[in-house]
């Protein structure tokens, strides 16, 4: 008897135990993301990918035996919500890091927050601004304009075509690229011979492109997000351009051949590996996650995953690997982020360095060319 | 007169007080936000609630505010307090220039000259690249500093921009209340009848205009020191109207009811996020039936309100015996 009433202490004192180890705290995420005005075509997908993610990690067991929690809330594309909410995420919430926010404007808001805390934050916008210069506690996903700019210059290159027309937007995306395509041009012998800007609500872009004709470029490149770009490729076709025209990567998604139609035929732009995921040889790195997020994504939405969807889906899984190296405080996660090496995600292959925060090499773009309202890509 | 003096003595202790219990914790920061859109909406009120003159392009003078500031700190390595200054006296001088002209204009059309100041200003701010940084913003601006005392922790800054608010609330409870403001209310009702009495109307909403756009550029120049940074989207054309919706909501000519709406638009959203994807919704349904239900806004509605319940209240107590 005596035995008996042993061992079911014994039992039930394991079983508590047990219990105990089950309901260890969740580790706990915070996200900032656009998810409504402007920049909800990157928000939207971004906080989509988050929480699928981290439900799967959860669905597989968690992070060494522990859940996810994360907390996402919509900064609306304001600087001054995000700093609001950022504040909200590390005081009230206490995160051990942050992924997001969308865009370059939101990000930079939050950086002072972020490095002040001592909260690792992983950005999903593109802006070069942001790693550059490095930031003890700042890291970033989405590939540097420089990296696109750099692609498309270099098929220009190669097709030995040097005069160039730039068209940009006048939004944050639109000016970094055009700093960018400035800067780089030289290095590249290329020559702009006509460079404007646009609106992001303009609906009509024939002034600019009729003044580009003058210019007899060899090639237009157009900087933008949707819906502009659409606009300027059916301009482009009314107005029987027969220039080649490059498009930015900030369009690089089948809204773009829906909103531009037959004038997408023949465009080309520098994209993120998702697009052409199936294309890719199977030496390609990145093959592997890029099938995965796209599966998973088409299972949990029933939409197709972007490239949007994934700088989110990068970010939290190099967080799941800093979490499993580096414990669960915000410093050691920051230290594990930073010692990432050769982490193929969707944006491309990541190594992070004390001196790079982006990670990314020129690599992470391919060049596709829109063929029968689908992308192929370019050789 | 003295119960307008114990009411802004209480308020000011309140204000004090509030930072205490909440330890410096993320609610510190929302309520420097509410500080600044405070007296954004008090401005306003100022010109729209007093003086009857509508303006849409509040955000601009918010912005040129923070702008002026941002630039000539960063660029021009200004002294932030000289920069204030500076920049409060340039926008005095512009505000002043812009006003003749514009608040010649009435109604619906002096909301589209103002809104076109707004939209031109805010384009400003994002072509400037060399000087503003553009889309992408303006980073790298200092903390506000007197000696050593550097303000940058949410405290520091809650006391810095609540003094600047407290100052202007008096400011504008004694303005209201003397010659000048009985005046401004004298045009908003009748602004013939006014000139005839004697008061320069062309005059002194001109004057009253400069006043809520330097309120307005200090309040900036503020904001830009708290965040340490800016982008042109958060002094926009939606900025202006969200200004205008304080006003409303607050209550049309009251000083308290300016910084009643600010706290209330500010903190609702916060509020709202239990809702989720169905936040705006709520937003939405929340402003419409205050403005159906409270058309003097929440200084007259919130004792309205109350008024309601109590002599229910009686009335069922008399019932009963």
């Amino acid at each position: 008897m005596k035995k008996l009433v042993s061992t079911a202490f014994a039992s039930l004192a394991l079983f508590c135990m047990s219990t105990a180890a089950l309901a260890a705290p969740p580790i706990k995420i915070g996200a900032l993301f656009a998810v409504t005005g402007p920049a909800s075509f990157l928000g939207e997908p971004e906080r989509n990918t988050a929480q699928m993610v981290v439900d799967e990690i959860n669905k597989a067991g968690g992070v060494k035996g522990r859940k996810l929690e994360l907390i996402t809330y919509d900064t609306g594309g304001d600087a001054t919500k995000a700093v609001q909410l950022a504040n909200k995420l590390v005081k009230n919430d206490q995160v051990v890091a942050i992924i997001g926010p969308s865009t370059t404007g939101d990000t930079m808001a939050v950086i002072p927050v972020v490095e002040k805390a001592q909260v690792p934050l992983i950005s999903c916008s593109a802006g070069i601004k942001i790693t550059e210069p490095v930031k003890k506690w700042v890291f970033k996903t989405a590939q540097n304009d420089t990296l696109a700019v750099a692609r498309i210059y270099e098929q220009l290159k190669k097709e030995k075509k040097s005069k160039v027309a730039i068209l940009t937007v006048s939004d944050s995306f639109g000016s970094s690229g055009r700093e960018q395509l400035k800067a780089l041009a030289k290095h590249f012998g290329i020559q702009i011979v006509s460079d404007d800007t646009y609106g992001p609500k303009d609906t009509d872009m024939t002034p600019q492109l009729t003044k580009i004709k003058s210019a007899k470029p060899d090639a237009i490149i157009c900087w933008g997000t949707n819906p502009g770009p659409a606009v300027i490729a059916r301009n482009a076709k009314q107005l029987g351009l027969a220039i080649p025209l490059y498009m930015s990567h900030g369009v690089s998604s089948k809204k773009f051949i829906e909103l531009a139609g037959d004038a997408a035929e023949g465009i080309r732009l520098p994209s993120g590996k998702v697009l052409v995921a199936d294309l890719l040889p199977k030496s390609d790195k990145q093959k592997g996650s890029l099938l995965a997020f796209i599966k998973d994504y088409q299972n949990h939405y029933r939409a197709e995953g972007d490239h949007f969807g994934g700088h989110a889906w990068d970010a939290m899984m190099l967080l799941k690997g800093a979490i499993e190296r580096g414990g669960d405080t915000p410093a050691g996660i920051r230290n594990a982020l930073e010692a990432t090496r050769n982490f193929a995600g969707i944006g491309g292959v990541f190594s992070y360095s004390a001196k790079d925060h982006a990670g990314l090499t020129k690599d992470a773009f391919t060049l596709v060319e829109v063929r029968k309202k689908d992308w192929v890509l370019v050789k | 007169m003295r119960s307008d003096r114990i009411k802004f003595i209480v308020f000011a202790l309140v204000v004090l007080l509030l930072p205490l219990p909440l330890s410096g914790g993320y609610l510190t920061n929302v309520l420097i936000f509410v500080g600044i859109n405070g007296v954004l909406a008090l401005g306003l009120n100022l010109l729209l609630g007093y003086a009857g003159q509508i303006s849409l392009g509040q955000a601009a003078f918010f912005g040129l505010g923070a702008y002026g500031s941002g630039v000539l700190t960063t660029q021009f390595g200004f002294n932030p307090w000289v920069a204030m200054v500076v920049v409060a006296l340039s926008v005095a001088v512009f505000a002043f220039a812009l006003g003749f002209p514009v608040l010649r204009l009435k109604g619906h059309y002096l909301a589209m000259a103002t809104l076109g100041v707004g939209v031109i200003a805010n384009i400003a701010f994002n072509e400037t690249v060399d000087l503003t940084g553009g889309p992408s913003g303006l980073s790298g601006i200092p903390n506000l500093a007197i000696g050593t005392l550097t303000f940058d922790s949410d405290l520091k800054n809650y006391y810095l921009v609540w003094c600047f608010a407290l100052g202007m609330i008096l400011l504008s409870l004694n303005l209201v209340n003397s010659r000048f403001g009985r005046a401004l209310r004298a045009i908003h009702d009748s602004e013939v009848a006014a000139r005839v009495m004697g008061v320069n109307a062309r005059l002194m909403k001109v004057q009253v205009f400069t006043l809520s756009a330097v309120m307005s550029a200090i309040m900036g120049s503020l904001y830009c020191h708290v965040m340490t940074f800016i982008s042109p989207t958060s002094f926009g054309f939606s900025f202006s109207v969200e200004i205008l919706t304080m006003v409303v909501i607050g209550g049309l000519g009251s000083v308290y009811g300016s910084i009643l709406g600010a706290l209330l638009l500010t903190l609702l959203p916060e509020m709202l996020r239990t809702f989720q994807d169905y936040d705006i919704i709520v937003y939405g349904l929340l402003l419409v039936t205050m403005t159906i239900y409270m058309p003097g806004g929440l200084v007259e509605g919130i004792p309205a309100l109350f008024r309601l319940i109590m002599p229910t209240k009686k009335g069922t107590e008399v019932g009963n015996a």
